[in-house]
């Protein structure tokens, strides 16, 4: 069986463990939700009562299997149901709002953080000893460093005290939303420092994990065999060296994926700016039990699309992935 | 006599290392000459890869060479270089046009994201002027020359076989035309069907091609079918050198002698495999005098003094027939055997 | 032609083989570095909270007291409502890693039954086990932290111990499973199966053991996501909040607004102090990695420089015969050149 069937499939199984866990765990939870659901949100319908007990299980409501089954239906319908605390908006249309802020700055962060990560770590990995290397412990440091400690730091120094960046917020109050410069510009603006913030926090990773990889691939015989060939120097580091080293270091992107939304989730709560992770704690902290569970379940659905985005990559870039691929 | 075309003398290379030095080739001299098959043979760890290696200053840090000269000097060459003393720049012009490689596992030294093709473009556009489509047509005639489908240019190094990986190494040595080709250990990791259909090759494309073949191997028997000359290395020394027939018919050194017997010849009375007992001894912890003492049937308290140079055989029909052991000449009778030899009186003498 | 050379002319002085030296010597510095940080870390963690000059949880009520910056009597300076910043530091030191390090033990042990079990039965049970283990993998940590605590009434200190080590562990179990099986196929496990060792055995005596770095690589990258996960969803609020671990100490500076009112000692303590104990892992790590994995470790080791900047393509060195004599100001700039990281000894005057 072709390898992206193989995976795809994979994938599929991971996604329905989450949403069985996502289905389960209200269920599971001791005390009773509902009741202290109904007294933070004392304007909800009955029927909205009667959704929440159906997700929680509460008042026999049918066999597990017929809510399972149709909680499965709902979800692919892409029907989350109604919000609670925002009630009536329904749940589809708080994700439509802010899933756009949240993949625009953190795709475009994470892409650059691991395009100079990357290049940094080929340098590192070719020049022993260089500065790269002795600049390695400072950077890991700040890798070290709890990521909202780093852009809090940050968001004090260079936005409140300096004023070289808006204090946090996805555009500035008043503005209306829109295809127009105003709101773009804005918007471009209040992302320069948690875009900034996320890629100074991971570089150090990205470059630690592409230099190790780049020492093992310089160690392996057909470097030193180009080497060898008196091939230049450049194509040595390029062709032979990097393009072997850069299959382990994509797959490695693939797997910190979960990584970069655990980040992404942090950075928008420090900078309180609109996207899916605000929008989570926000659900959290009130309880919004809906919510909680239709974030989850985009967010792992996401990351899921990514990793076999990135595994189409990988076959495209390895002949020796390509050729399994192939294998019927 | 023309000169040899690659004159190694008195060359020693360490490995450093914050413990100390390992002393992994001292002061080997060693030659080649056009269109001579030079076999270089020992046990894993005798430093015979590190020599050919640091010949060409390919070895990687923490490796130093400490002392010698190679020089080069192919048919090429206006005056002879000496590769110890060039430039980088000049060396990278040196590598693989004038000194070629073929690498033990072809599967290991191709790189795996590139076809046949473009690594074979990759060699004759570093150091040929050629048009694309010149360049084209040598990487499908180099195909040819050792015997693999032209169909094989596009397909990658994990689709080919592993004796037609190792062709296309050879192929790739060849593309430039040199006048050295190191081959270390070309055929271990072959078996026995393929080992001789490229090594019949090999001499083939020597002979047409006039080049000069350093081959490296642990396998002694193979050498005396197919080297002109043979070297025997030892804990980063020459112990013997000389003609193929001198070795493997009047051997000196004691251990050359027990390299011969172990292996069974088809032809010839049978006898006794005796092989070599004990193991090499550690490269950091070498003792003073002959490394092979501990091993040697014929050893004496005497070994631990000499100083390891090369001298001829005196009886030696080969003037170029060289030995390190001044005890043990060509029919000093094995240890086994109850005589009044001097030297086999005081090996007894000993245990 | 032999040069005077510096090269010891008898063999290698050393008392032991490198195998035999130990440990502590062999690790890189970076390790050292890491390990002693940690060890103060612990030491504060185990004699810190009988140290506390005050009670962490005791407020002052005196108006002046609150948000005071640091002095003889409040050395890292008092919070909002007036209790000692140091105090709650020592007590946040040893609440976070006893529970890091308790994430780090349960996830460890999990991941090693995982991944061992995975490699060494095989066949069904290695499909099964390996496909929870990717899954787990490829399902991204914090939301589902965050649901998991979010739906608990109870967010206390057990609670998150669970829930952290229920998710520690795939990381580790996926690199013990391809060691073991690297292992396994080795020629002297078959040995032993050969002569009829019973399983349990093998696996105490000859894989695991084979597998120590690993194990210890991975239990240190474990408690590093565990003070990392920790710390972030306590700030987040979804821990014990009355509890004074380091992040719920970052929780109550933040809502209490620590920074905006420059009361700086209340907010940057406990985030350095998570700051260095991770630094102080990571540098741990990544001498075992180096340890592990010769490849990664600085060319010719510490004390020898002559490899320093040299690319992988440079041609060996040649260790030159000694240079002739030169002045100083030769000698001076010679020294910028590269070859010049070869020399061994340049005394004054530049006479070797």
């Amino acid at each position: 069986m072709s390898f992206i069937v193989r995976r795809v499939i994979f994938y599929l199984v991971a996604a329905w463990v989450a949403l069985t866990i996502n289905f389960f765990i209200p269920r599971a939870m001791p005390g009773n939700a509902v009741q202290a659901i109904m007294s933070k949100f004392p304007n909800l319908t009955p029927s909205a009562y009667g959704a929440l007990e159906a997700m929680l299980g509460v008042g026999h409501p049918g066999s597990i299997w017929h809510q399972y089954w149709s909680y499965l239906v709902n979800v692919s319908h892409l029907n989350f149901g109604t919000d609670v605390s925002q009630y009536p908006a329904s749940v589809s249309s708080l994700l439509a709002q802010t899933i756009p802020w949240t993949i625009t700055l953190v795709g475009t962060a994470t892409v650059i953080a691991f395009a100079i990560g990357t290049a940094l770590g080929i340098m590192a990995g070719w020049r022993r000893g260089g500065w790269l290397d002795r600049v390695l412990p400072g950077l890991m440091f700040f890798q070290a460093m709890p990521y909202f400690f780093l852009a809090l730091i940050l968001l004090e120094l260079l936005a409140v005290r300096a004023h070289l960046f808006p204090i946090g917020q996805g555009y500035t109050g008043g503005l209306i939303p829109g295809w127009h410069w105003d709101f773009i510009s804005s918007a471009i603006d209040h992302s320069l420092l948690p875009a900034f913030t996320i890629v100074i926090a991971s570089v150090a990773g990205w470059m630690l994990q592409m230099r190790n990889v780049m020492l093992t691939t310089i160690g392996e015989d057909y470097v030193l065999a180009a080497q060898a060939k008196g091939l230049p120097d450049h194509r040595v580091v390029w062709t032979y060296a990097t393009r072997n080293a850069l299959l382990p270091q994509l797959q490695g992107f693939g797997l910190a994926l979960g990584f970069v939304v655990s980040g992404a989730i942090i950075m928008e709560i420090v900078f309180s700016y609109p996207g899916i992770g605000l929008l989570l704690l926000n659900a959290v902290t009130s309880n919004d039990y809906p919510l909680m569970q239709a974030i989850f379940l985009v967010i792992t659905f996401a990351v899921l699309l990514a990793n076999l985005i990135v595994d189409v990559i990988i076959v495209f870039a390895d002949p020796r992935a390509r050729a399994r691929e192939g294998a019927r | 006599m023309s000169p040899p075309i690659l004159a190694i003398e008195d060359f020693s290379v360490v490995y450093r290392s914050p413990d100390g030095d390992v002393r992994a080739v001292q002061q080997v001299n060693l030659e080649l000459y056009a269109s001579e098959v030079v076999g270089l043979v020992g046990e894993s760890g005798s430093g015979k890869s590190t020599l050919a290696y640091g010949a060409c200053r390919l070895l990687r840090a923490p490796a130093l060479i400490t002392g010698g000269s190679v020089r080069y000097q192919g048919r090429r060459a206006a005056a002879p270089m000496e590769i110890l003393r060039m430039q980088a720049d000049d060396l990278r012009r040196l590598r693989w046009r004038e000194i070629a490689i073929v690498f033990q596992s072809a599967m290991n030294a191709l790189n795996p994201v590139l076809n046949v093709r473009d690594q074979l473009l990759d060699v004759i556009h570093a150091h040929l002027r050629m048009s694309r489509q010149d360049a084209q047509d040598k990487a499908a005639s180099l195909l040819d020359l050792v015997g693999i489908p032209r169909a094989r240019l596009r397909s990658y190094p994990h689709e080919l076989s592993g004796g037609m990986r190792q062709r296309v190494m050879i192929a790739m040595a060849l593309a430039t035309d040199p006048e050295v080709v190191i081959m270390d250990e070309p055929t271990t990791a072959l078996d026995v069907v393929v080992q001789r259909d490229i090594l019949t090759q090999i001499v083939e494309l020597k002979d047409r091609l006039g080049f000069a073949i350093l081959f490296i191997t642990h396998d002694l028997s193979l050498l005396l079918e197919l080297a002109d000359r043979i070297a025997v290395m030892y804990a980063g020394r020459l112990l013997e050198a000389g003609t193929a027939a001198e070795i493997s018919g009047e051997p000196a050194h004691p251990y050359t002698r027990g390299l011969l017997h172990s292996f069974p010849s088809l032809r010839g009375a049978r006898r006794d495999l005796a092989g070599i007992p004990g193991s090499p001894p550690d490269p950091q912890n070498l003792p003073p005098g002959c490394a092979f003492l501990p091993r040697c049937g014929y050893g004496t308290e005497r070994c631990t003094s000499i100083d390891m140079s090369l001298a001829p055989v005196a009886s030696s029909a080969d003037p170029g027939h060289v030995t390190a052991c001044p005890f043990v000449l060509p029919g000093t009778p094995p240890p086994a055997e109850p005589t009044s030899h001097p030297a086999a009186a005081s090996a007894g003498a000993d245990q | 032609m032999t040069v005077a050379l510096p090269v010891s002319a008898e063999s290698a002085t050393v008392p032991e083989t490198p195998q035999q030296l130990g440990l502590w010597r062999r690790l890189p510095t970076k390790a050292k570095v890491g390990a002693v940080m940690m060890g103060v870390f612990i030491l504060a963690a185990i004699i810190g909270p009988l140290l506390t000059p005050y009670d962490p949880a005791f407020q002052n009520p005196a108006p002046a007291l609150s948000l005071h910056s640091p002095d003889a009597a409040h050395l890292l300076g008092t919070t909002q409502s007036g209790q000692d910043v140091l105090s709650q530091l020592l007590v946040g030191i040893r609440l976070t890693l006893e529970l890091a390090l308790s994430v780090g033990v349960i996830a460890t042990v999990l991941s090693v039954v995982v991944g061992v079990a995975a490699a060494y039965l095989g066949g069904v049970w290695d499909e099964v086990l390996s496909l929870a283990t990717n899954v787990f993998l490829v399902i991204p940590a914090l939301p589902l932290l965050i649901i998991l605590l979010g739906y608990l009434p109870q967010k206390g200190q057990l609670a998150t111990i669970v829930v952290l080590s229920g998710l520690g562990w795939p990381w580790g179990a996926r690199l013990i499973r391809a060691q073991t099986l690297a292992i396994r196929g080795r020629d002297f496990v078959a040995a032993s199966r050969e002569t009829g060792e019973p399983t349990w055995r093998i696996l105490a005596v000859e894989i695991v053991p084979n597998e120590v770095s690993l194990i210890a690589a991975s239990f240190v990258n474990t408690v590093l996501y565990a003070i990392g996960a920790s710390v972030a969803l306590a700030f987040i609020g979804l821990a014990d909040l009355t509890s004074w671990s380091l992040g719920s100490m970052l929780y109550w500076a933040q809502s209490q607004q620590a920074l905006q009112l420059g009361a700086w000692w209340w907010f940057i303590p406990p985030g350095l102090a998570v700051a260095l104990i991770g630094t102080a892992l990571v540098l741990l790590n990544t001498g075992i990695d180096e340890l592990g994995n010769p490849r990664l470790r600085k060319a010719g080791g510490t004390g020898v420089g002559a490899w320093h900047g040299l690319r992988p393509t440079d041609p060996t060195p040649v260790l030159e015969a000694a240079p002739p004599p030169r002045g100083r100001l030769a000698s001076f700039l010679h020294s910028f050149s590269r070859s010049s990281l070869l020399d061994e000894h340049t005394g004054p005057g530049g006479t070797p």
